[in-house]
Formats: structure tokens, sequence, C-alpha cells
């Protein structure tokens, strides 16, 4: 189709939600105040690592104004935990805490102040265990085990994949790169503290409000730990505000205030302090990375191996699935023909780490395109010309057997370098067009780079840099978190004689849209306006079930069930008014709220009209749609994790200053090309992108999730820099569209890619400008002006990690390179018929 | 320690019997059901509590209801005149400016603070206006993006 056969598609309309948003009439769960409602609050860890002797909590008890305290010895001993491989996580701490914050205590209190100073009455003696707060102390100490499993002391996982001979590969290449990287962890920070609204009513029957993007995974959780049976529990996920993947996991949190209510027979409050959002995390893992990787003279590559070690702090999370996206994506951008990938995710105490926009891909993209930037430069080529060359094929597989469908990488290169100037100014700025293309460092070379250096004019202790970057992301994760062959998402399409339309979906609106893209879709099948379709998301009693608003799967799963859902309806209407209009059901058209034929419209009856002859031939009219992708799992053993129906694609130019006397970073001007597939709202989808270059410049610069002593060195929002709006520089958004047969009309995902090329552009830009590596995130003054000081001493003008852990891989799985073969059959899946 | 104060919140004389400690921004929640402001960090770090005290944006989390009693206060409830809204709510609607709309109500109070003062900023100024409420969605692009279509349709109206 073209963008003229749309009426709703492509038209830059408000968000449906958008006028409740700006009066103040959106309710969060925070918002939720119901009668007699109870406020309740936990009582964390404060030792990083410990024994639980006793719990006392008599005096809480005996305090006024308190209904209510909870310990582990109040709940079911059940674990809980997203993946059903890491069931490792309790409501309450039973015997043993692993993380300062972990929840030990909770009391129902007459108000928030009561239950704050209640927790400070239950008396907790610990007996301290030694904390290991990294990587290399986790994995020096395996005598002091953070949990009882995985793949060996405090190793949560180890995994070891190979496509092809890489050894062979790397052998034959006229060049071949080993690079060490760091990327330091960082946190979602929504503007939203976590909070929800538990009510266990006289009837049996439990309603949780809760601000999550997983209602689904709730309702599955609460059921298991609270043993009663999921028939009798409903989660409604209220407007989140703000996700970013920090509300995907079940927490302790939601469990407590049901447990509570059903103890006081209260609806109980529940919402986290901001503190207490930094320890809850499940944020973006610390991880250290080696790539080694061979290329041709002319900048294809022969072959790569990639190492990753992922700091995963106290628990499981989505762990398992974090630490083979952090080799699994990689291969979906260039033609890589052989591959191998070693991964481990170890155990720490610390806030567990989980999914954060772009789950564990950001890391080994930044690795990765570093790497290729340096190649560039030792190989004499210009880098947006090396990648353009080595772009996937269409409808090809990669090494690792994910199939790509459409790609639209190569012409949003061009777009990036056309309108950023790239070639004028890659010549202009910069230090390594004055010095020639020596090469300038890098974990494995000698050598001292450049030692003297021409300056540029002006003589300003600014100096402009640009660089670029390539990413692609998963629209939406191929296999459930739970293994069934059940539908991912489900609509149900209802219309009536009023003419309306309401659709039940699961999905949750976490500010991206999901509730407007789900009314556009709708409305677009069956002529009308999105102002004429009511969505009515994530309630788990009324909804069919979605599995959740994370790995970009909203848009194309929803979307698609809707698609089919919406076909349904208009086709049960279409044969009513068919009979009407006595002509062939294949001859009608809706549009403009009336249905049709296109060449005799003045007898084109009104939508409501339809309705009316619909239901009088086949009674109420509600029909479900149901999406599950396409099963292209690889033959392997971890096969399930990166397939996805399709993949975005984004390519990054980012212009930049770089102060040599401070070391600071001003950010003049991004642009970004992302190839989108189609898109459904242009407003919609700038304000992804551009909400991702902003969260990729922030973790690009500044922010860090760090610790001190088993304590969080800056839990607070004036400590944790994040980029205000005198940081964020003008951001050029061009979407490319490549429709892709997958997509709801041809679209793939907008709002996690376009982070991921940001944050190794930024620092390819640095390089360009000051030509010093900075191979960890974030890049802060002080490591500029140490590697600054490091070549002012005759040393690589490199900052980053020095060495590896000492550490044993399992043996890689063996599997044939899938490089180049044809993609399988493109729009088979289940439902569809 | 209970104390009763009287607020003008968006035109309207609230009475309450409040702890003297209680913030305003909690009151304005639980005492007067007015849950248009948000809680961001209760420390004053993020902008979201923003309210109007006399015009001028206070963090209303740092804010106690005995300092505005007297004053005029006004939350995102009282930003619109009646059913019709206020330009920058139109612009923000209309242009994608309100993602989750978690931080919206804190940032259209501030920019309507800035407009009555400068009608016609520059866009570093809006940046500047905003420096202090942060965003984690948006990129802030279309907010400012948004401030400067509503600056220019009230100076069109004005004139």
């Amino acid at each position: 189709m073209t963008k003229n056969d749309f009426a709703v598609v492509g038209q830059p309309l408000p968000k449906v939600d958008a006028w409740a948003k700006v009066v103040g009439e959106t309710r969060y769960a925070d918002d939720l105040f119901l009668p007699r409602m109870a406020y309740a609050k936990l009582l964390r860890s404060s030792h990083a690592h410990a024994r639980i002797r006793s719990i006392d909590t008599a005096r809480a008890r005996a305090l006024p104004g308190v209904y209510a305290v909870v310990t582990a010895a109040d709940l079911p001993p059940v674990k809980f935990g997203i993946l059903p491989v890491s069931q490792d996580e309790e409501a309450l701490c039973a015997d043993k805490v692993r993380m300062v914050g972990d929840p030990l205590a909770a009391v129902a209190a007459v108000d928030e102040e009561t239950a704050d100073l209640a927790c400070r009455l239950i008396d907790v003696t610990y007996e301290p265990l030694p904390a290991l707060m990294s990587i290399f102390d986790a994995l020096a100490h395996p005598e002091v085990r953070i949990h009882e499993y995985g793949d060996g002391p405090n190793v949560h996982k180890n995994v070891a994949l190979q496509f092809g001979d890489v050894d062979a590969a790397l052998v034959g290449a006229d060049l071949v790169r080993e690079d060490v990287f760091f990327f330091e962890g960082n946190t979602h920070l929504p503007m939203e503290q976590h909070a929800a609204v538990a009510h266990w009513t006289s009837d049996g029957k439990l309603t949780l409000w809760s601000s999550t993007q997983t209602p689904h995974y709730v309702h599955r959780v609460l059921a298991k730990v609270l043993a009663t049976p999921a028939a009798h529990i409903r989660v409604i996920a209220t407007p989140v505000g703000g996700g970013f993947g920090g509300k995907t996991d079940p927490f302790s949190h939601e469990i407590v205030a049901c447990q509570l209510s059903k103890l006081t027979g209260r609806p109980v409050k529940i919402a986290l302090t901001r503190e207490e959002v930094f320890y809850t995390h499940r944020g973006r893992h610390p991880v250290l990375m080696w790539i080694k990787t061979g290329f041709t003279k002319r900048g294809d590559i022969t072959g790569c191996h990639l190492r990753t070690w992922l700091d995963g702090g106290a628990y499981g999370s989505y762990g398992v699935a974090s630490t083979f996206y952090t080799g699994v994506i990689n291969p979906v951008t260039y033609k890589i023909p052989v591959y191998k990938f070693e991964g481990a995710r170890i155990f720490t105490n610390k806030p567990a780490c989980g999914p954060k926009r772009g789950h564990g891909t950001p890391q080994p993209r930044f690795a990765l395109e570093c790497q290729l930037d340096k190649a560039a430069e030792q190989l004499g080529l210009d880098p947006a010309d090396l990648r353009r060359r080595i772009v996937v094929e269409p409808y090809t597989k990669t090494a690792n057997h994910l199939t790509v469908t459409t790609i639209g990488l190569g012409e949003c290169i061009d777009k990036v370098v056309e309108a950023s100037g790239w070639r004028a100014k890659r010549t202009r700025y910069g230090v390594t067009a004055a010095m020639g293309s020596q090469p300038t460092g890098g974990s494995r070379e000698g050598g001292a780079g450049c030692t003297h250096l021409v300056q540029p004019e002006p003589p300003s202790p600014k100096k402009p840099g640009i660089g670029i970057a390539c990413s692609a992301y998963m629209t939406g994760a191929g296999t459930a978190i739970y293994w069934n062959d059940m539908p991912h998402s489900g609509v149900i399409v209802r219309a009536d004689r009023s003419g309306g339309v309401a659709i039940l979906c699961g999905a949750t609106d976490i500010g991206q849209g999901s509730d407007s893209v789900l009314a556009y879709l709708t409305a677009e099948v069956l002529g009308l306006e999105p102002v004429d379709v009511q969505v009515f998301p994530a309630d788990t009693s009324l909804t069919p079930v979605d599995l959740g608003s994370y790995s970009s799967r909203v848009t194309l799963m929803c979307g698609m069930a809707a698609i089919q859902a919406a076909g349904r309806l208009r086709d049960a209407i279409f044969k009513a008014v068919a009979r009407k209009l006595e002509v062939d059901p294949a001859a009608l058209v809706a549009r403009e709220r009336k249905i049709g034929v296109p060449d005799d419209w003045d007898k084109a009856v009104s939508f409501a009209r339809a309705v009316e002859l619909g239901e009088a031939m086949h009674g109420v009219l509600a029909f479900p749609g149901s999406y599950a992708p396409p099963k292209r799992a690889g033959k392997y053993k971890g096969g399930g994790v990166g397939p996805s129906p399709c993949y975005s694609y984004s390519a990054c130019v980012v212009e930049l200053t770089v102060d040599e006397e401070t070391g600071t970073v001003d950010l003049r001007d991004v642009w970004i090309a992302h190839d989108i597939g189609r898109t459904l709202n242009p407003l919609l989808a700038e304000g992804q992108v551009e909400g991702s270059i902003y969260m990729g410049i922030g973790e690009a610069l500044m922010e860090e999730q760090v610790f001190r002593k088993g304590l969080h060195k800056q839990p607070s929002m004036l400590e944790y820099k994040s980029p205000t709006t005198l940081e964020t520089p003008e951001i050029h958004t061009i979407l490319v569209e490549t429709d892709d047969p997958e997509g709801p009309f041809g679209a793939k995902e907008v709002g996690q890619g376009p982070l991921l090329p940001v944050i190794p552009a930024i620092a390819n830009a640095i390089h360009h400008a000051l030509g010093i590596r900075i191979d960890e995130v974030p890049i802060t003054p002080d490591k500029i002006l140490k590697a600054l000081e490091l070549r002012r001493r005759g040393k690589p003008p490199r900052v980053g990690p020095e060495r590896l852990p000492l550490f044993t891989f399992k043996d890689p799985l063996v599997v044939e390179s899938a490089f180049g073969q044809p993609a399988d059959a493109i729009g088979v899946r289940p439902f569809q018929s | 320690m209970k104390v009763r104060i009287a607020l003008t919140v968006n035109d309207e004389v609230h009475e309450a019997l409040v702890p003297v400690h209680k913030t305003l921004l909690e009151v304005l929640r639980e005492d007067l059901a007015l849950t248009g402001t948000k809680h961001g960090c209760e420390l004053g770090e993020c902008g979201t509590c923003t309210v109007l005290v006399d015009g001028q944006p206070v963090l209303s989390c740092l804010a106690l209801p005995l300092e505005t009693e007297g004053r005029r206060i006004t939350t995102i409830e009282g930003l619109a005149d009646g059913a019709r809204l206020h330009p920058l709510q139109q612009a923000f609607a209309e242009l994608g400016a309100a993602q989750c709309g978690y931080c919206t109500p804190g940032i259209l109070l501030t920019a309507a603070a800035l407009l009555s003062e400068r009608p016609s900023p520059t866009r570093q100024e809006v940046k500047e206006a905003l420096a202090g409420n942060l965003c984690r969605c948006t990129g802030y692009t279309k907010i400012l993006d948004a401030v400067e279509l509503a600056a220019l349709r009230m100076e069109r109206a004005r004139t």
C-alpha cells in the first residue's frame, strides 16, 4: 500500500490520551484513593549481604495507628522471578539478604508516616557476610555464595555458542583487532515512582492496581506466591509514568500490598520513595566486553568473536535473556559470516539488573561500533563507507540463524551522511585529519599513536568532532517468557448500535502511545476516526492477554491482533450492508464513517446504521484477534533468544565539541535515520526517537549506577546526573520506510532501537575531535583529561578496562553458520485464519 | 501537631486541618484531592511537583502550606479557563509533548510562568526556564516546540 491509501495511518494525530495528560486528569497508581485505605511501607535491609538472625516486630505492632505487620513468616514460602529458570526472589527475605534494599518486613498503617515510623521500630539482628561488589570479587570468592543455584559459584549463567569456524576466519584476515570495553550500568529513572494499590475484598477476590509494564506476568506471580487461584485475581495496569523496562518485573511491594490488604480487610497503597526506586532498579547491566574481529583490506568482516561478562546484581530477573542479548543481536546489522559468542552473568551484592531500553544490546553495540571505527581508521577507510558496504542483505539469515526481512540500514546511512554534511565535516574537524590515519591506541596495541598535535583553527580549547554508528533492534521477542503455544497478544473489538467501537487489549500504555496505536489501526480498518474508538487496556479480568510492554513488541503484536479483530468485524458488517444494498461484499469499502460502494457513494450507509444491520444479521458484534510471532527459533539450545518478526535499523551521526582543558563534551547536533518500516504516526515516532537519543546521551556522558560499601553512591535525582533541556542537543530525525511484510501495515519498532547508536557515535566523535579513545561509558570529563594526559606522557591515549576476569566459559555449542541463507517463508504464523 | 489552614487554590478557598509539617504537595493531593500535581522525588530535584504561587513556579514538595496562606496557588487543574484549554495545553497535546505525561503538569506550569513574564522567549530562554524540570520520555524536543507554538499563538491572539 502507498501512503495515499491510508486515512489515519501516517497522520500526525494527537495521542488519544493527550488531553487527559495535559489537564492532569490521568490517574496513575499513586492517584488512587479508596475508602478506608491503609498505607504500607517496607523495611529494607541495611546490609549488602547478611544472614537474618531474627526479626522482632513487637514494638512496631504496638504503635498506635498500625494495622498489620508482616514478615516472611506471614507469606507462603514460595519464591518467584520473572523467568521460569530464575525463581530466586522472595517478597520478604526469610533467611538472608543479598543487597542493601532487600525487603524484610512491611507495615500497613493509618498513614504513610506511621507506617514509616513502625518500620523503624522493627528490630533485625543480622550476621554480616562478605559483600561481593564486582564481577572480579564474585569470581575471586567462590567460597561466598550469593545463591545456591546457577552455572557455578556466583555464576548465574554461562553460555557459549559458535557458528562456523571463527579461528580459521580470523587467520585469513588482513587485520585482526582485539579490543576491550566496559559499559557501566545505569538505571531507568522513570519520573513516576512505582506505586500499587491492592484490595482483597470480602468475597475473596483480589484486585491490584499497579504501575507495571507487565500486568499479565504480575498476575501469574501473585497467584503463585499468594497461593490463590489466578481466576480470583485481577491486575489492572494504571497508566505508567515512565517505564523504560524498570516496571517489567513483578515486585515485592506489589505482593506485600496484597497480603496486607488480606490481613487488614482494607485497600492498601504502597508508593516507593525515589531512593527505593534506585534500589529496586532492574536497569542496564554493567558489562565488560572483549571483542576480536577480522577484516579484509576493504573492510569486510571475516569473522567475529565476542565475550561478555555481565554484573547481574543480587537476583536473576531477566538476566538469562540479558546474557543472550549481549551476544545475539550484533550479527543482524553487518555481514558477519562466522560468529562466536561467550557470555556470563555474575551475581553480586547489588540491586539486580534487568531490562532497560535496548535490553542487553547497547553494551555490545558500543563495543562493535567503536571497534569498527578503529578498524576503519587503521584500514584508511571512511567509517560511514565501511559500514555501508557490509550491510546485511534483506531476506537472509545471519550466522546465528536469525531471519532478517526488510533492512533499510543502507538508506539510513546515506541519509544521515547527507543530512549531517558528514564528508565535509569529517575532513574539516578533528585531529585525525591533521595527523593522517595513524591509529590512536587500543587495548592490545603498542605505540604511542600521535605525540605531536597540529592545532586546528581556531585555537579554542573546544575541539569539534563528528562520529557515526549504526544499530538494529527487535520488533518484539519471538518467544514468550514462559514456553507456550498461546497468542502473545489478543484484542477484542466490539461494536453496537450506538456506532461506538470498543477495543479491549491487555497492552499497557507506558507513554509510548500503545492505546493510540490500537485506536489508529482499528479506525483505519473500519473507516472511522480514532475518536470514535474507545480503548480499554490492561485489565486481566476483562482484556485478552498481552504479554506486556517490553521488547518493542506492542505496536507489532497488538497492532496485528487489532487489525485481525477489526477486519473480522468489518467483514461481518460488510455482509449485512451488502445484503441491504444488494451488492457483493467485496465491492464495499469503509471510509469517512460510512460503508458503501465507491462508485455509488450516495447510497453508502453510516457506520452506525451498518452496525445495526450487522447486529440484526449476526447478533452481538464482538470479534477476537490473536497474534503469535512466526516460529523462527534457531534449532539449537539458546536459539529462542533473538528471533523477532522483523528488525528495526538506525544510523546516527553526532557532532560535538570537546574542551581540551576541562574535558567537557558539548553536543551540537544529532542526526538519526531510523528504518521504522511504516510510520503509523510521525509525531509519536519522532517522540520515541527523540526520547531514545536523549536517553542514550545520558548513558554516554553521565548516568551511572555505582556503589560504595554496598550503598548506591547517588540515589537521588540531583546526584544521579541525567540530561536536562540544557544538555540535550538539537535532534534531527529522518524516518525511513521499508514496508515490512511482518508488521501492521508494514510498521516496525521505534521505541528502543534509536538509543543504541548514539552512545558509540558520541565515543567515535570524541575520538575524531581529540584523537583519544575512551573505551568505557559513561565518558566523563575525568576520563577525557586522563587520556589527554596519557598522550602527553607519550602513552596510548586510551582510557578503558585494563584487565579481564579469570573465567572459563563452557565448551561452545557448535552450530553451522546460517549466514546468507535465504529467509524462511515470510508472513507465516499461528492464528492467521 | 495539626493546624487549620485556608489555601487559595485555583481561585477557590480550601480549608483543611493538617499536620504542620505536611508539605504543600501532600496537602494538595491528599486533603484537597488535586492529584494532578505529582510526586517525583520529594527532595526538590526534579520539578515534577511544580505549582505556581502568585504566578511563580514553586516546588510543592519543599513548600509548607502555612507559607502559602493568603497567596494565590495554581495547580494544573487551574491552568485551563474552565473547559477552554490554555494554549500551552493545546500545543502540548497537538505536538505530542506529553508521552507518559507524569512530568507534564509541572512543565506546563513552569512554562506558563515563563510566558507570562516573557511572552516571546527564544528557544534558549525556554530551555533555561525548563532546566529544572526533568522529563525522561521526550528528549525535550517536542516540549520546546510546543512552548514555542503556544507563545506564537498567544502573541497572535494579542495582536
